[in-house]
């Protein structure tokens, strides 16, 4: 069945702890040149039946309005799994 | 007066919620998320807690659950609401209240007896309180940081709408020291502390007196009933 990829991430602005934490982790390891890392969150929307751009623009309203939260989160992509099945 | 306490799977401070109404002369009434059913009750309290393992984002699913329902149509007919806590996450989440509670702005879990200052007297949940009281309950949250952009967080500060202020060190990096909210109406609060645990004498917060003698939480409950027999 197709399937609906979601990201969220937390507002650029806004303290992420958890990719603070792992950032903190990467730096100690050092040797590589990744200066900070950001956490946000993947939601998979299994769709029954076939993904026409009416279901593409609700999974962008579930995105905007349940899915995240416009005060702290912003939504980066509403895609249609590539490889997926149907 | 019979006030309702809403549990939601994770809520956690229904118990002392309800003890807290029956200690200020109320009738408790215990609600369920799952129901459509208020039961007649004359106000609502939200309870703190960790509904749905605050999975999604703390309140999210809570605010979306049956009973939510029948809760956001009563706060918009002028029932009074408070939201303790997580409670006060599902009120934003709910958008019965504006803005988000993000995670402290130190990481850390803080659990400790907190001094507020009463913003706004005039509430549902207030009234029993003097303009710019100083107030200590117990405050026990990691994401209890409160945040709304500059236009709203403007619009909160010139209509009155922040009821409590934190004293002394900001426990959470809310913005403007914001411990919790009210709307246009004054029927609904909500705020981070926990009244509900400074209800009775030798289960409260520390005061000069004695130790766990603090009450200062219950006149939020006594001014709901006030609140309720001034309409009568």
């Amino acid at each position: 069945m197709p399937t609906i990829v979601v990201e969220v991430m937390p507002k650029a602005e806004l303290l992420d702890p958890a990719g603070k934490a792992v950032a903190g982790a990467l730096r100690r390891e050092g040797g590589h040149p990744f200066s900070d890392v950001r956490i946000g969150k993947r939601f998979e929307l299994t769709v029954d039946g076939a993904v026409t751009d009416a279901v593409l623009a609700q999974a962008q309203k579930l995105a905007d309005e349940m899915l995240s939260n416009s005060v702290i989160e912003d939504v980066v992509k509403v895609t249609v799994l590539e490889g997926a099945v149907a | 007066m019979r006030i309702g306490v809403v549990t939601f799977p994770g809520s956690l401070d229904d118990r002392d919620a309800q003890r807290a109404a029956r200690i200020a002369g109320a009738e408790p009434v215990a609600l369920w998320h799952g129901d459509h059913d208020l039961q007649g009750v004359d106000a609502i309290v939200l309870p703190g807690g960790f509904s749905y393992g605050d999975y999604l984002r703390c309140g999210a699913i809570a605010a979306r659950s049956p009973i939510m329902r029948e809760v956001v149509e009563a706060a918009n007919s002028g029932m009074p609401v408070l939201g303790i806590c997580n409670g006060f996450q599902v009120l934003v989440e709910a958008h019965l209240l504006p803005g988000g509670l993000i995670r402290n702005d130190h990481g850390d879990f803080v659990c400790r007896d907190q001094g507020l200052r009463v913003e706004n007297a005039d509430t549902a949940w207030t009234n029993g309180f003097e303009q710019g009281q100083q107030i200590t309950v117990p405050l026990k949250n990691g994401e209890g940081g409160f945040i709304a952009d500059a236009e709203t967080l403007a619009r909160l500060e010139g209509e009155g709408l922040v009821a409590f202020r934190y004293t002394g060190l900001n426990p959470n990096g809310s913005l403007n020291d914001i411990a919790g909210l009210t709307n246009e109406r004054g029927n609904v609060a909500g705020l981070m502390p926990h009244p509900e645990h400074a209800v009775e004498p030798g289960f409260g917060p520390d005061t000069d007196v004695a130790m766990r003698s603090g009450i200062d939480g219950l006149t939020f409950f006594t001014s709901v009933l006030r609140h309720a027999l001034s309409r009568a």
